[in-house]
């Protein structure tokens, strides 16, 4: 399956069960855009990258990962993002958008269980991948230990970068990079905090560690 | 960012194949893919390469090294082999970028990454290296974090990495394989100085791939080590920073190798420091007169002036950090 469609002709995103409930504000922006649509097909997800130009059809690939323990087959043009195919094509939207260019940390997420720049990683490329958001921490309602200490903690003002955070975090405590509050520092500098919770948020990946 | 073909490739052979094609090569892509959003890069077709056998880290009978082009620059870090024999390359590697990036990043792919020059990243601003002819910006602009060694009247670029300032101090060597077998290239002539051609940035011709790093061997016991000094603690590229490693046996310099980045075009190696160090006992009277050999040949631009006085600093502090005093 490949897209053969120019962009405009590209139909609105619908998701299973989503097409009698109202526009939510999301599904209202992603029609009224542009660009960045998706739809199902036969089962399978027709992905265009959030920041498409408008030059017709452009290359795209199949690929198939497992996100958060869900096997998903998607078509993607080449150009979409793990980021963009999260956040716009799968509805995932806690990984954040805050540069779109490696230099922030809000768009982290585990890719075979490490951490990495979502943003930077073009989804062509994760056949076979394991991909763990910050929605597949939590088990049920019991949320994961860091996400509990980061409410425990008040680790964040306006939470942007929270769930980045505590991706890199959990990335941070497995790797064994939290012996002390200078080497969090230091391994989780990735992840900026523009409201400048840093103090907290290396208390709640402390303790996250020390509770191992 | 401009549409692309993708393919993946699963051994050389198919990649020499493709990208002798005109395909460019992808295998962290920390720097392509960023430079591509900004559409400063525009492949016609990506070689996905990170599922070739280049993954390994081999420790030579002689004691060197060889880092497959294709292991993360995490791993090469926390390699027991890398931490024990070369210190100065798993410091360089842990002060770079942040844990993410050198989870995705990759050896090969940090020496060919590009600059960090804002006005190459900059579409609208004239840059002989993204379009030859158009002019250089940073020459009478905003030219504080850039060059004062190895620049031209084309091109005032650094090169950002840490780990190739390592790579230069150490002779490093590449390995890189085209349509007509293998070559082995000495780092000191793998990265090209601007001169009149800024667009021309590694020695590399069109679809060969590198598969190795080679560090020699040096004669132990060596002491490294690796500073860098930057506007911020951390995730931050160097204003200046220095690699030293040295050999000293019976109290006497016996072997030196010191490069400095963050102040050149490419890593900048410091032969003429590393001869005053050789033959003489550490004392901090020998630190501060080798290191005032760092800066010959230095052209300050109009705001990177104090890029002279922190790189003697840089440089006499990781010597005294390595050698110690008596």
């Amino acid at each position: 399956m490949s897209i053969d469609l120019p962009e405009s002709a590209v139909p609105p995103p619908t998701e299973p069960g989503e097409s009698s409930s109202p526009p939510s504000r999301r599904t209202f922006i992603a029609t009224s855009a542009a660009v960045g649509g998706a739809v199902v097909a036969g089962g399978t997800f027709l992905a265009v990258p959030d920041e498409a130009t408008a030059e017709g059809a452009a290359p795209s690939s199949r690929v198939s990962l497992t996100v958060n323990g869900t096997r998903r087959t998607v078509t993607v043009d080449n150009r979409t993002s793990l980021l963009d195919l999260l956040r716009e094509h799968l509805g995932l939207t806690g990984s954040k958008k805050g540069c779109n260019a490696g230099a922030c940390g809000a768009c982290t997420v585990l890719v075979d269980g490490h951490r990495v720049n979502s943003c930077l990683t073009l989804a062509v490329r994760l056949e076979g991948a394991e991909v763990t958001t910050v929605e597949g921490l939590a088990e049920g309602d019991r949320l994961h230990p860091l996400q509990q200490a980061f409410i425990d903690e008040d680790a964040f003002q306006c939470g942007y970068c929270t769930p980045g955070q505590i991706v890199s975090g959990v990335g941070c405590i497995q790797e064994g990079h939290t012996g002390s509050p200078e080497e969090i520092r230091e391994w989780m500098s990735g992840n900026i905090c523009r409201c400048g919770c840093y103090v907290k948020i290396v208390r709640a990946v402390e303790q996250t560690a020390g509770r191992k | 960012m401009h549409p692309f073909a993708y393919t993946r490739v699963s051994d050389t052979r198919e990649a020499l194949k493709a990208g002798r094609a005109g395909g460019r090569y992808i295998a962290g892509g920390t720097t392509l893919v960023d430079l591509m959003r900004e559409t400063v890069e525009r492949p016609g077709t990506l070689v996905d390469i990170s599922g070739l056998p280049l993954r390994d880290i081999l420790v030579t009978k002689e004691g060197g090294l060889r880092i497959g082009a294709l292991v993360r620059m995490a791993e090469a870090a926390a390699h027991p082999a890398v931490r024990a024999a070369y210190p100065v390359v798993s410091r360089a590697l842990e002060l770079s970028a942040s844990a993410q990036l050198r989870n995705m990043a990759t050896i090969g792919g940090n020496i060919m990454q590009r600059t960090r020059c804002t006005y190459f990243r900059d579409v609208t601003a004239d840059c002989n290296k993204r379009e030859p002819g158009s002019g250089c910006a940073a020459l009478h602009g905003v030219n504080r974090s850039h060059a004062i060694l190895g620049t031209s009247d084309q091109c005032v670029a650094t090169h950002p990495s840490d780990v190739a300032v390592a790579f230069a101090a150490l002779e490093a060597r590449v390995r890189l394989l085209g349509p007509d077998g293998e070559r082995e290239v000495p780092f000191a002539d793998f990265l090209l100085r601007p001169g009149s051609t800024p667009q021309r940035e590694q020695a590399v011709k069109q679809g060969e791939l590198i598969t190795t790093i080679e560090i020699p061997a040096l004669p132990r016991p060596l002491k490294s080590g690796y500073l860098k000094v930057r506007d911020r603690q951390s995730y931050e590229f160097a204003l200046t920073s220095a690699a030293v490693a040295l050999h000293i046996r019976g109290g006497v310099i016996r072997e030196a190798r010191v490069a400095a980045g963050g102040v050149g075009t490419v890593p900048w190696k410091l032969p003429a420091v590393e001869r005053h160090l050789i033959g003489e006992r550490p004392s901090d009277a020998l630190w501060t007169a080798a290191a005032e050999k760092a800066t010959e040949g230095a052209r300050p631009l109009r705001h990177n002036r104090f890029k002279v006085a922190l790189l003697k600093r840089t440089v006499e502090r990781q010597l005294r950090i390595v050698g110690g005093t008596k």
